[in-house]
């Protein structure tokens, strides 16, 4: 058995720890209600901003509109933007993001680039050997559309300068406080695919005509498809955002919980050693004791 | 049959109901959207958006921004838009009053800081003006604070 003063610095140490989880927990439990509001806040905008972007491209003259909406006609070259967090401890976070990297880099046959958002997305993509073209770090705490808008530039240029085939988009996405799915979401070109996010706002989804365009087509669809493509990434940093701080929290509580269950057990053990300590001194002292007396 | 309007602006969700008719400031001049209207798409200008239902009437200053028509509903993408019952008339005179000052005092300043000192007077002009005639006529459509988020 340890003896009494070992046991007594390890619960020390646990115990400087759970102060530690518990201080990034509170920090965690308020940046998350503030990611939540921001969140709540510009979904709206972006999920009829996508919307939006879907009727586009249902349109039957699709291809003739704007060239972010073009298949090519072979796909030879694609970039993920990944969005990742700045910092650790939080969880499986990060690892669950790349693993779903890992999964669907593997279903893809030609060479991926990767546009990363966070040091820990790239440090784990650079770890694997990963091409990394561009990435963006130390990200405010709130960011602005202004902050993210040269993420979503980067993709929407290279597509349009035709350096690339497809661009996708993978996130995590926030459900709530305690489930958060990392998500792979196609973002370039423009096609209609069924959004979970459009079900759930529950639409009934109309018949789409050609449109009538004003002031006319092309300025409109040249000023609306790349800002709407762009306020995709935005809103998916967003999301990714409020899964991170409610992963933190989680983990953190976790690991609050785990120290505090641990500084209980040494100091049973603790207690067991010092009275193991006193019931031997009065062995020595009775023995002692005997033996004098014979 | 009525048509959905829901306009969102870039921060949050301004308005959602019904509506017999949405007059709206498009590009090429002022546009009535009824239920059934082809589907459009049509950029917006700085001005004033009524939702019109039966006897009710809800009005909105906004800033710019995108429309699109389906036939069963209108969807406004507002750069900023308020409901004109919700407008702050003291803090849009402070803010005119600043833009104007601004513009008076330093001509020299560059381009893409007149627009944005010219654009923010515009803005609290068009509150101004808009939260005079709607709330003189004493047109209150609802209770405040009712069909705005928060």
């Amino acid at each position: 058995m340890a003896n009494a003063r070992e046991v007594k610095q390890r619960i020390k140490s646990v115990k400087n720890i759970s102060q530690v989880t518990r201080a990034l927990q509170a920090v965690s439990a308020s940046k998350v209600r503030k990611a939540i509001d921001q969140l709540e806040d510009t979904r709206p905008y972006s999920v009829k901003a996508w919307q939006v972007l879907q009727h586009i491209a249902k349109q039957p003259d699709r291809s003739t509109l704007h060239p972010m909406l073009v298949k090519h006609s072979s796909v030879k070259r694609i970039i993920a933007i990944v969005i990742s967090g700045d910092r650790g401890l939080a969880g499986a976070y990060n690892s669950n993001l790349i693993r779903t990297v890992e999964t669907w880099s593997k279903s893809i046959t030609v060479p991926v680039k990767y546009i990363t958002v966070g040091k820990r997305g790239r440090d784990l993509l650079l770890r694997r050997g990963k091409d990394i073209m561009a990435e963006f770090s130390n990200l405010p705490a709130e960011p602005s559309y202004n902050d993210i808008s040269p993420v979503g530039r980067i993709a929407v240029d290279t597509f349009l300068g035709d350096e690339v085939d497809e661009v996708y988009l993978v996130y995590t996405q926030f459900v709530n406080r305690m489930n958060h799915q990392p998500v792979v979401k196609k973002l370039l070109p423009l096609e209609t695919d069924v959004d979970e996010r459009v079900k759930v706002f529950n639409e009934i989804e109309s018949l789409t005509g050609g449109y009538i365009f004003e002031p006319d087509q092309t300025s409109i669809l040249e000023e609306i498809i790349p800002r709407f493509t762009i306020l995709q990434v935005f809103h998916a940093v967003i999301e990714s955002l409020a899964s991170e701080h409610s992963a933190r929290m989680v983990a953190m509580k976790n690991a609050t919980d785990n120290a505090t269950a641990l500084a209980d057990a040494l100091q049973l053990e603790y207690n067991k050693a010092r009275q193991q300590a006193i019931t031997n001194e009065m062995l020595d002292i009775v023995g002692g004791a005997e033996a004098i007396s014979e | 049959m009525p048509i959905r309007c829901e306009i969102v602006s870039q921060d949050r969700l301004v308005f959602e109901g019904e509506a017999d008719i949405v007059i709206v400031p498009g590009s090429l001049g002022e546009m009535g959207i009824m239920p059934g209207h082809a589907p459009l798409l049509s950029t917006l200008e700085l001005g004033v958006i009524r939702v019109k239902s039966g006897e009710l009437e809800d009005v909105f200053t906004v800033t710019g921004g995108f429309i699109e028509v389906q036939p069963d509903i209108v969807t406004i993408m507002a750069d900023a838009a308020e409901n004109v019952e919700d407008i702050d008339v003291k803090r849009a005179e402070e803010a005119m009053e600043r833009a104007s000052q601004l513009l008076k005092k330093d001509l020299s300043v560059d381009p893409d800081t007149y627009l944005r000192i010219e654009a923010a007077l515009k803005r609290s002009t068009l509150r101004l003006k808009i939260a005079a005639q709607y709330r003189k006529r004493g047109q209150r459509s609802r209770p405040p604070g009712m069909g705005t988020s928060e």
